[in-house]
């Protein structure tokens, strides 16, 4: 049989798992990273939050930085396909034997995790962010939490938006390793197949592809929605206010505020 | 306790590190007063203002806003910050929100207004600063003066009571300062309380109601501008005028 042959053997016996693994690996990917994202800005905010004159308060928040600081190096220096087996294992481990269901623990798994890379990315970004943004906020009475939400995150999310585009690529791939647990997303169903139907080779290379289209798509699908996020600098003068009609539109150049 | 009397500052003293730079200042701060802040570059006038807003804690000494102590520990340090606006030099307008927006954010969240009251009083205050054409703009969309306008009328929306102006001219192009210093002019004249770190020599001659001169963190010289300016009594203030003034020219 040729490889052709092959591909199509699989291609028809074996689509429809395919696609389903496709439906899977995206929605991990897709809920992980979104999940993952806002663990990483609440990270950050707490991170920011100012010294406390208050002793207790200033202790308090010491601990939540060092608990903070753990779960991001732990997550970041060991293999998700290590933390899916001691997460999933060690749930049945304690529950003595009883399971989580599959899906819930994948999201599980993946936003913990790329709530730790994230975490890293919003503090680049709220470093960024000018300090005079900060003061101006607090010079207005602002707290730390309404700076955050109004000001400064706001600002980070489209600084970072490349990165968080990057992150849910990079989840799209690394959801494979969790058939490790069981989870059929795209690598899983390719697995089966393969032993379905003993093409390895061709059952891989399809996937290689599905991947690929999946990846490059979704990749320039994102930079396009940045593109149009980064914003129109058209704008509205308001000419007069008893003719509300009497509006002259602007149309600014594109330009990064940096 | 509502006196005439809006500052009163007393042995205030900050330190970075081993740093003093501000060493025992005094000083009082009626209503309707505009004060200017003169001296060398490093003498601590930022500084000065810094912990009057209280975006720096101060090491030592006390500051009464109507004679409430505004370092101690149970002072409600978010009210008294929109009751005394700050304008700084980078202007620091928040570049996520329109000229509109930024006028109404601190009303909303801080003061608890309705959208609808905290746009009215941004459009009034926009209009005093000449910026109500641009309400729906983004700040890098403006000039340099017409942000800092912006950055006057968003202190001002919070019907603040003092605004302290931190070099508010320094980082414009020559021909914006003019329109700023209009603002202010208006604003001094209006009855407002303010006061402003300037290197404007003739702001602080002919709009000020006193200057004050800091030298190395200490107020060297407080007085009206008429003997500051003409018949300074620290050689360091002559020195220091000599100085700016003959490079003006
Ligand atoms: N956050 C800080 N940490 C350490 N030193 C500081 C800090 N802020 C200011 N200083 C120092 O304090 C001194 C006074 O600074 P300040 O900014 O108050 O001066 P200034 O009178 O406003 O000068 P300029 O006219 O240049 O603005 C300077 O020597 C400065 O280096
Ligand atoms: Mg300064």
């Amino acid at each position: 049989m040729s490889f052709f042959e092959s591909m199509s053997k699989v291609w028809r016996i074996g689509a429809k798992q395919l696609f389903l693994g496709v439906g899977n690996t995206l929605l991990i990917a897709l809920v992980s990273t979104v999940i993952g994202l806002i663990i990483g800005l609440i990270i950050g905010v707490i991170r920011t939050i100012p010294k406390s004159r208050n002793k207790f308060v200033a202790f308090l928040r010491k601990i939540l930085n060092f608990i903070l600081s753990a779960y991001v190096e732990v997550f970041r220096g060991t293999p998700m396909m290590v933390q899916a087996m001691v997460i999933y294992w060690g749930y049945a481990f304690a529950a003595g034997g009883k399971t989580l269901p599959l899906i819930p623990s994948a999201i599980f798994i993946v936003s913990i995790n790329t709530g730790a890379y994230m975490a890293e990315i919003v503090r680049g970004g709220i470093i960024s962010i000018d300090k005079g943004q900060f003061e101006a906020a607090q010079s207005i009475g602002m707290n730390h939490f309404q700076t955050m939400v109004h000001v400064v995150i706001p600002q980070v999310l489209r600084n970072i938006l490349p990165s968080i585009s990057n992150e849910f690529v990079i989840n799209i791939k690394d959801t494979s390793v969790l058939n490790v647990i069981g989870v059929a997303e795209l690598f899983y169903q390719a697995t089966v197949l393969s032993k379905m139907t003993y093409e390895i080779f061709a059952t891989y290379a399809i996937i290689c592809v599905m991947y690929f289209i999946l990846t490059f798509t979704i990749t320039r699908l994102l930079r396009l929605a940045e593109k149009l996020l980064e914003g129109k600098s058209n704008y509205t003068i308001m000419g007069s206010q008893s003719d509300p009609k009497a509006e002259i539109h602007v149309r600014g150049e594109e330009r990064r505020a940096d | 306790m509502q006196t005439d009397t809006v500052f009163e500052i007393n042995h205030l003293v900050k330190n970075f590190g081993d740093h003093q730079v501000l060493k025992d200042i005094n000083m009082t701060v009626s209503k309707g007063e505009v004060v200017s802040i003169i001296g060398a570059s490093g003498s601590g006038k930022s500084t000065l203002l810094r912990c009057l807003n209280l975006l720096e804690t101060p090491t030592d000494g006390e500051i009464l806003y109507h004679g409430d102590n505004v370092l101690e520990k149970n002072f409600d340090i978010r009210s008294y910050r929109t009751k005394v606006g700050m304008v700084f030099q980078q202007f620091n307008l928040f570049n996520n929100m329109s000229v509109l927006k930024n006028c109404m954010i601190g009303q909303q969240k801080v003061l608890k207004r309705s959208a609808q009251e905290a746009k009215d009083v941004a459009l009034e205050y926009l209009e005093k600063v000449g910026m109500s054409e641009f309400v729906n703009a983004k700040p890098r969309q403006l000039s340099g003066g017409q942000k800092q306008r912006v950055a006057i009328a968003r202190s001002l929306s919070m019907n603040c009571e003092v605004i302290l102006f931190d070099e508010p001219t320094s980082a414009l192009d020559p021909e914006m300062v003019g329109e700023v210093l209009l603002v202010m002019k208006n604003l001094a004249e209006s009855g407002l309380t303010m006061l402003v770190v300037t290197h404007e020599m003739q702001f602080a001659k002919d709009v000020s109601s006193r200057v004050v001169f800091m030298d190395d963190g200490v107020i060297a010289e407080d007085d009206s501008p008429e003997v500051i300016f003409n018949e300074p009594k620290n050689p360091r203030t002559r020195e220091f005028l000599y100085r700016v003034l003959n490079k003006d020219i």
